[in-house]
């Protein structure tokens, strides 16, 4: 593994058993696990090309305890890994040798269902779907939707500000909180916003949503929830060119249509996934669209007809509506089993995600082919085309030397190509490790010192899981200097434009 | 009077910045000032005007973003997405009611630094929701940038949602990228009449908990309806529910939702230009509009105060403050949000207000009081100990000297 983590701590390794002892007072009973087979379930998140064993893994069970362990960790010096479900696709729950690793998973509580203000109040334990399962007998929903929500906690998605196929209509996570409970590595507790909108002072909840467990742990969550739209229609649009593709998504938007989903595909994604479940995709073009429409039935039917013609107008080779649930269900299908479906044609898949001015797309699938090319490695595309998170699923056997290297190569290319066009680094599977060493490629010095000065400001030691998103780290106080302006400022007076 | 800065572009704001600090001197960041009157007044050595930075530097209407220049007016915004069949959804709103002085003014800078927005906030989100990215210049006199210019554009620590509703405190703003959204083709608004405030919520709640995709719910009691500038809308209270998007949809829904609100009274509609002209009312609080045109609020102006709280604890909010004082308020946001004012105290009623919060929830925000009792008590929400903590490091990582805007929001921040 070319990945290099902060050297572990010598001193700390050597005091793991008192520390162990120390951590059981806090949680008592199975929630500490020191032996090394009981860990193994904890040594990789769902980056699994890195695995790293935990010096031990504590599962806490209430706020109190959580408040305790970290409180320990910070008198101690001891790093802290926080895990939600582990299915982060960029490392961000990688353990750390000499790291304690706070998995949530018994935060699974649902404390409160709140009709009347829209509100669910959960544990980050809970799962992105048991939410939305939570509220549906009333017809509610929980709107923020990634493809791994069966799996993925809540907790897991303020991490990462997750998204999902409908964000570009109901937002990412970010959007739709309302307030949590955060211990910050001292071990104090914080409680920001709550049923209401808005913060009443610096919007915390903000910067703790996608900050990758790096400023806090979450020990609740307040979330918004939404009555779910009465009906929901598909179009299936198929094209030769992905230039034909890309001007049918911005004539969409031009015409002031914001659809609920609107998903792309090449065509090795088409093929291997129409070939995994028959979804009846047009195997003879080189990009499909999906285009979602929710709401009333006469604006589903009159926005279905309007995205129609628009396709029609981009020279679409097909063009199918959906004309039942059932059907409706099938055209997803295909583009939700897209990653299996690769999966089940190659050896081994990596998947990317980068994001790009939509714009610039025929640009970037014609530069990602000749980069496959020169690399030997087939890449297959899906995109949530709406607002320009790009997947690129590179295929490649691990087990043929030099392959996986290879990839991480092409996969840091694609992504250096997003950051060149105008987008960013990320789209909704966060920087973790897998993108720490990326990050100077968007952002210079400056910014990511100011990002680590906010990160001093929630944890003085850097305890909370270093060696993640940022490709250096640096000692508060040496970030906290202020250099001397005085002596290289242009004007010693104030100057006057 | 402080001395004023006029620079000219983003360097010049780095200079500006790292001048202040070298001279040890505290910087009040402004762009047109029409938000100046919020906050704990500024006694700063410098002014540091943004105006000058003015400019539409992208606007891809297709990819739904645009990027400006800080100082750029938000009415130049407005008009430039208008003409594209575009809008701001966050429907920021006007000071101009409620602070005095022109009405049109503000930047696009002090919208996000303010985390501004307006009765479509309960279902396109603030301000904060729709900051992409943007380039600021710290405390520490550095230009940093975060975020990007894509809709998902979060890569590290989403920086854009701190600075918004910042107030200023920890960067001055030079360049910020939004995102800008479709304006709905047509809009209509169900009004219900007569209703007492306790049935209103319930309707409110009952409007935004159906399929109906209801872009504003407000209640004006009868003595607020009265004030509305919308004569049509006649007399009594009125409980207002708008209704945007495609005319086929806007219809339908209407249908929906007047067969779910006929239980609870008498239903008329607004069409699209009534309609427009009392959210427009809502917006900018009219009904609580100054009554002086100078920019600062004067003496004996009664004071407002802005109260975000869950919609079903709004009442029992109103009702404990209005026990002890002559009150007059609002709700918007399906009564999550509501515009008080009452009779002026020493106080401006904080501590009646600030305990009425802790019983029930949410914070609140002293919108309009002369600067003396606006420097003497809490004019954003008072923090616990760790939470006050936390925000007094937040901002030394940005500002570690207290050069911008300090004690604008709280004392030593």
């Amino acid at each position: 593994m070319s990945l290099v983590m902060p050297q572990p701590d010598e001193a700390v390794l050597a005091r793991r058993e008192r520390i162990v002892a120390a951590l059981r007072t806090i949680v008592p009973g199975e929630g500490v696990i020191a032996a090394e087979r009981e860990m193994r379930p904890y040594e990789a998140d769902g980056l699994t090309a890195y695995r790293q064993l935990p010096m031990v893994v504590v599962l806490p069970d209430t706020t109190e305890q959580v408040s305790r362990v970290l409180a320990f960790c910070h008198a101690e010096g001891i790093k802290v890994v926080p895990r939600g479900a582990g299915t982060s696709l960029s490392g961000g729950a990688l353990p750390l040798a000499d790291g304690v690793l706070l998995g949530m998973a018994k935060f699974n509580r649902i404390h409160e269902i709140d009709f009347a203000n829209r509100v669910a109040v959960v544990e980050p334990g809970v799962t992105n779907l048991a939410v939305s399962e939570a509220v549906e007998h009333a017809g509610f929903y929980y709107a923020p939707d990634p493809s791994s929500q069966i799996a993925c906690t809540i907790g897991g998605n303020v991490a990462e500000n997750s998204g999902g196929v409908h964000c570009l209509k109901y937002g990412m996570t970010t959007n739709n909180l309302l307030g949590c409970e955060l211990v910050l590595m001292t071990g104090e507790i914080v409680r920001v916003g709550g049923k209401h909108l808005d913060a009443g002072g610096y919007d915390l909840l903000g910067i703790i949503t996608g900050s990758e467990g790096l400023l806090g742990v979450v020990t609740e969550i307040s979330v918004r929830i939404l009555k779910k739209p009465d009906g929901a229609r598909a179009v299936l649009v198929g094209f030769a060119s992905s230039e034909d593709a890309g001007e049918c998504v911005s004539k969409i938007i031009g015409a002031g249509i914001i659809p609920a989903g609107m998903e792309m595909m090449d065509r090795p994604a088409i093929h291997a996934a129409e070939e995994f479940v028959h979804a009846g995709y047009p195997l003879d073009v080189e990009a499909l669209l999906i285009v979602e429409v929710d709401g009333p039935e006469a604006e589903v039917d009159h926005l279905i007809a309007r995205v129609e013609a628009i396709a029609q107008s981009c020279r679409a080779v097909t063009c199918r509506a959906s004309n039942s649930e059932q059907e409706r269900l099938l055209f997803w299908a295909g583009r939700k089993a897209a990653f299996p479906a690769v999966g089940r044609i190659s050896p081994d898949y990596y998947c990317m995600d980068g994001t790009i001015p939509r714009a610039r797309l025929p640009q970037v699938l014609k530069r990602m082919r000749e980069l496959s090319e020169s690399y030997g490695l087939a890449v297959a595309n899906v995109f949530h085309a709406g607002d320009g998170n790009l997947h690129p699923l590179i295929l490649y056997d691990a087990n043929k030397p030099g392959e996986l290297e290879r990839t991480e190569k092409f996969g840091a290319d694609i992504l250096k190509l997003c950051v060149e066009v105008g987008g960013v680094l990320t789209g909704e599977h966060g920087v973790g490790v897998e993108k720490r060493d990326l990050m100077p490629a968007m952002f210079s010095e400056a910014d990511l010192n100011q990002q680590q000065r906010l990160k001093c400001a929630f944890d003085d030691k850097g305890l909370l899981n270093p060696g993640k998103v940022f490709p250096t780290l640096h000692r508060c106080a040496e970030l906290g200097r202020m250099h001397v302006h005085a002596g290289r400022v242009a004007f010693p007076d104030i100057p006057r434009f | 009077m402080a001395d004023t800065l006029r620079p000219r572009d983003a360097k010049d704001v780095e200079v500006a910045v790292q001048s202040a600090l070298a001279a040890a001197k505290t910087v009040e960041i402004v762009g047109h000032g029409s938000k100046r009157a919020i906050g704990r007044p500024a006694q700063t050595d410098l002014t540091l005007d943004l105006s000058g930075l003015t400019e539409v530097t992208l606007y891809e209407a297709e990819e739904l973003v645009l990027s400006a220049k800080a100082g750029t007016p938000l009415a130049e915004i407005e008009a430039l997405l208008a003409a594209n069949g575009q809008q701001l959804a966050f429907e920021p709103m006007d000071y101009a009611a409620i602070l005095g002085g022109a009405k049109g003014r503000g930047t696009i800078g002090g919208a996000l630094a303010a985390n501004v927005s307006g009765p479509r906030r309960i279902r396109a989100g603030a301000a904060r929701d729709h900051f992409l990215g943007l380039w600021a210049v710290s405390g520490r006199g550095e230009s940093f940038k975060s975020g990007g210019r894509v809709v998902k554009n979060v890569t590290g620590y989403d920086l854009c949602k701190l600075v918004a509703g910042s107030w200023g405190t920890l960067a001055a703003m030079t360049d910020v990228t939004i995102k800008v959204l479709p304006r709905p083709e047509t809009e209509q608004t169900l009004l219900i009449r007569g209703l007492e405030s306790a049935q209103a919520i319930v309707a409110m709640s009952n409007a935004m908990g159906s399929s109906c995709d209801v872009s504003g719910a407000a209640h004006l009691p009868t003595d607020i309806a009265a004030r509305i500038p919308a004569q049509e809308i006649g007399g009594g209270a009125v409980t207002a529910l708008r209704l945007e998007g495609f005319s086929a949809s806007v219809v339908a829904r209407k249908h929906a939702l007047e067969a779910l609100m006929k239980p609870f009274g008498e239903l008329t509609t607004a069409e699209e230009a009534l309609s427009r002209r009392l959210w427009t009312a809502i917006r900018d609080v009219t009904p609580f509009a100054a009554h002086a045109s100078t920019l600062s609020p004067r003496e004996g102006e009664p004071p407002l105060w802005r109260i975000s709280t869950a919609p079903s604890r709004g009442l029992e909010l109103t009702a404990t403050i209005a026990r002890s004082a002559q009150a007059q308020m609002f709700y918007d946001w399906a009564g999550g949000l509501i515009w008080l004012t009452l009779e002026a105290a020493d106080d401006a009623g904080a501590a009646l207000i600030h305990s009425a919060i802790r019983a029930f929830g949410g914070h609140a925000t002293l919108m309009r009081a002369p600067a003396s009792v606006r420097a003497a008590i809490d004019v954003f929400a008072p923090q616990d100990r760790a939470l006050a903590a936390l925000t007094k490091r937040v901002k030394e990582s940005f500002d570690p000297q207290g050069v911008l805007n300090p004690g604008r929001m709280w004392a030593g921040v």
